[in-house]
């Protein structure tokens, strides 16, 4: 047996602490043989362990299903009009509602959400209206963006949901922020749950960053990360090496988890317990939540899809239901086509093996909280509320010329006046040449 | 030495440029709490170039916080910051680094008004030595006056003397846009006079507005931060020869002053622009643009003339790079050019 170390021999190193070896052995990638999926329901809705059962009261489950339903049909709806040329760009979050809704339903409503792309459903659990959602996907008048972005970059300060920017994982470190500053002027900010949701910021460099930063910071923030399987075309296997993202969280000092994102109570359960302990402990959690990027829903035989120019229809071409059953066809974006590097088999396999929305369907019929007959009445209702959003979105005004000038600094500086004043000069001899009735006065 | 009545304020001092940063810096951390201070090195070793000596043993960990060396992630984190409504104060160790957090800066500080129609603010300043310093060669000696300087969004300044430094300073903290303040390592350990007035703990520059630190009829020389020094003194060599030179210290890239170059080339009709960052794209080029724009052109008795650093990656033998920076003869030429003697 080797002697007991004295002091002097354990290694000094003020890089790291541990003991000496006298044996040559690298330490294998996957040390772990794979970190865990933490799961509450098996893919029937079953709970398997009673005690992990959050005992989510029935209208909040019900506001839970509601949520991620209601963000399906919004998106089939603005994917669809942006094929038609309606709205320029848009992203779905097919697959992956039980991400948002889970993570949303465990933080507090004061806490702050920095959001990558896809955390539509985050916003909308925190009640932001259709009517909102529509506006700045078409850059309406009514659009507190004033259309100044591409469509889906939402931004909420009342629901303390940062205003989502394009450039992945560089809102990590500014997630680190309300953590490490002065303490007495942030507590009614602390703790920052940031939901960096990306498709895979692990080689973004900011990512590397700020994840170092909370460790080292001490700040108290969750890092939620959605591991869908691909960045837009490039999958996880060539996105990196090693156990994807919750196997990092260890060597940058966070405490980690992998989650089933297709469960809505693991996702809450484990946002939950992270939130608190970020919130107690002062340090940093991880949470990835592994889900898949799914489909988009294929169009009823027969109808074509249009080119520019088909009116508005009280029928609009959609008639399937929730989830199951679709030709699914999720593309990263409208700029992408996902054809070219998914088989259908793969996609079909996850949109009917394993969905959060059906997931959660079954757990609420099995308590007798959900039927057939309330699925066909809540199809119905959400449906006409969405487009009736929509047809109303599509109704308004662009936003008026004279916000062409605001905004780049916080007091319009005398140049941006001056150039104002001179448009509105031009506008009152020469409008009647533009197409000014389209603009909101 | 000429004796006579002192025209400067009686309780005037030499101020190194490095005091006046200091000063800025512990009047601002006095007066808000929301204001502190992050970047390389900045707490418990004083900073890297000691700008803010003292302030971590007088403020502490929560107001002077000393990060990882990663600019991407101490520029995000202080940005995150600013969009929760406090006011960071963060430092590059040379601008030149601060590519590494070149997103944080352009995409997030400076869009993000914009881009959030007005709702998050980003009231961050971002500060370190810029341009040439001595002996540092190419990767250490870049000016980013013009690539910060072409950002709507951002502001930008750039100060000369112990003044400017603390005025301007103090300014841009206060300001609730995000501002760039781009100093020189090699004016850090220059002394200035400072006024009594701009001693007390109120005197702010405001931002966007030139000053003329010399009068003259013959021409007028537009230059900031370290190059208004040299400009200085080649006036006093061309006032030998019977040349007066107006001298412009620009002291704002961004919202630049121009209305005061106009004013002064009206009454010169000669213009030379003095800048040590390179010549394409520059600031020089700017002040040409706009002066050409302007009523002033019609005051032009002859084409300006720019004088800027040579379009080379600074070079380090020393010979080079003392080569590559405008000297004073180098301006003494280009008055001499403009004005054709």
């Amino acid at each position: 047996q080797p002697q007991q170390e004295s002091p002097e021999e354990r290694p000094q190193f003020p890089g790291a602490s541990a003991e000496f070896a006298e044996r040559l052995e690298f330490i294998q990638p996957n040390v772990l043989a794979g970190i865990p999926v933490y799961r509450v329901m098996d893919r029937q809705g079953h709970v398997l362990r009673p005690s992990e059962d959050p005992q989510l009261p029935k209208e909040q489950v019900l506001k839970l299903y509601k949520t991620m339903t209601l963000l399906n049909t919004m998106d089939r709806i603005l994917y669809e009009s942006q094929r038609q040329g309606r709205i320029s760009f848009y992203m779905t979050n097919y697959g992956e509602e039980g991400t948002h809704v889970g993570s949303a339903a465990a933080l507090d409503a004061s806490d702050l959400v920095f959001g990558q792309y896809r955390e539509a459903g985050v916003l909308l659990y925190r009640g932001y209206p259709l009517e909102l959602f529509m506006a700045q996907c078409y850059g309406n008048a009514s659009d507190p963006g004033k259309g100044r972005q591409m469509p889906v970059h939402y931004g909420c300060p009342e629901r303390h949901f940062v205003t989502i920017s394009s450039p992945l994982a560089t809102q990590i470190p500014q997630g680190d922020a309300p953590g490490a500053g002065p303490e007495p002027v942030l507590r009614p900010w602390d703790p920052s749950c940031p939901s960096p949701g990306s498709p895979d910021p692990t080689p973004a460099p900011a990512g590397h960053a700020g994840f170092n930063f909370a460790a080292t910071l001490e700040c108290p923030i969750v890092f939620f990360c959605r591991n869908n399987g691909y960045a837009i075309s490039t999958p996880t296997s060539e996105q990196y090496r090693g156990d994807g993202i919750a196997a990092r969280g260890p060597g940058y000092g966070l405490l980690s988890i992998r989650v089933d994102g297709n469960d809505v109570f693991a996702v809450y359960n484990a946002t939950r317990e992270a939130r608190r302990r970020a919130v107690a402990e002062n340090q940093p959690f991880l949470i990835e939540a592994m889900t898949y990027r799914c489909g988009a829903p294929r169009l009823p035989s027969g109808m074509r899809l249009g080119s520019a120019g088909i009116p508005p229809q009280k029928n609009f071409p959609f008639s399937q239901g929730f989830p199951t059953g679709f030709c699914p066809i999720g593309h990263h974006s409208t700029s992408d086509d996902s054809s070219a590097y998914r088989s259908v088999d793969e996609v079909n396999y996850w949109d009917k093996q394993d969905h959060p929305i059906s997931r959660l369907r079954l757990y609420m019929a099995k308590r007798g909280w959900w039927d057939e007959h309330e699925e066909k009445a809540w199809r119905k209702s959400s449906r006409k509320m969405v487009l009736e959003a929509f047809e109303q979105a599509e109704r308004e005004p662009k936003p008026p010329p004279r916000l062409l000038f605001s905004d780049v600094y916080l007091e319009m500086p005398p140049r941006l006046r001056r150039q104002r004043a001179e448009l509105e000069r031009h506008l009152e001899t020469y409008g009647e040449h533009y197409p000014l009735q389209h603009f909101q006065k | 030495q000429r004796r006579g009545l002192r025209l400067s304020a009686p309780a005037a001092i030499q101020v190194t440029v490095r005091d006046a940063l200091n000063q800025a810096l512990d009047e601002e951390l006095e007066r808000d709490e929301r204001v502190f201070l992050l970047g390389e090195e900045v707490a418990q070793y004083d900073g890297a170039y000691k700008i803010s000596r003292g302030l971590w043993k007088k403020y502490g960990d929560k107001r002077v916080i000393d990060t990882p060396i990663s600019e991407m992630g101490f520029a995000g984190i202080a940005v995150g910051a600013a969009m929760v409504w406090l006011r960071p104060v963060c430092e590059f160790m040379t601008f030149n680094f601060s590519m590494q957090a070149i997103d944080q800066v352009i995409n997030s500080a400076a869009k993000t008004c914009y881009m959030s129609a007005g709702s998050i603010a980003v009231p961050i300043v971002f500060r370190g030595p810029n341009g040439a310093s001595a002996g540092v060669a190419a990767q250490h000696s870049q000016c980013f006056a013009a690539w910060y300087g072409h950002c709507p969004g951002l502001k930008v300044v750039s100060p000369w003397s112990a003044e400017d430094a603390k005025g301007l300073l103090k300014a841009s903290i206060r300001d609730d846009n995000p501002v760039v303040v781009l100093e020189s390592e090699l004016l850090y350990g220059v002394p200035f006079e400072m006024s009594e007035q701009a001693q007390s703990k109120e005197f702010v520059i405001p931002i966007g507005k030139a000053k003329i630190e010399r009068q003259g009829t013959h021409v007028t020389l537009v230059a900031h931060s370290r190059p208004v020094g040299h400009c200085m003194e080649a006036a006093a060599v061309l006032s030998k020869e019977g040349v007066e030179c107006e001298v412009i210290n620009l002291r704002t890239i961004r919202p630049m002053d121009i209305e005061t170059v106009e004013a002064s080339v009206v009454k010169t009709n000669h213009l030379v622009t003095v800048e040590g960052g390179w010549p394409q794209f520059g600031v020089g080029a700017e002040i040409c643009a706009r002066i050409m724009e302007g009523p002033a052109f019609n005051y032009l008795d002859a084409p300006a003339v720019r004088v800027t650093g040579a379009d080379v990656p600074m070079p380090y033998a020393k010979i080079l790079e003392d080569n590559c920076i405008p000297q004073v003869k180098d301006i003494v030429f280009a008055v001499k050019k403009a004005l054709n003697i």
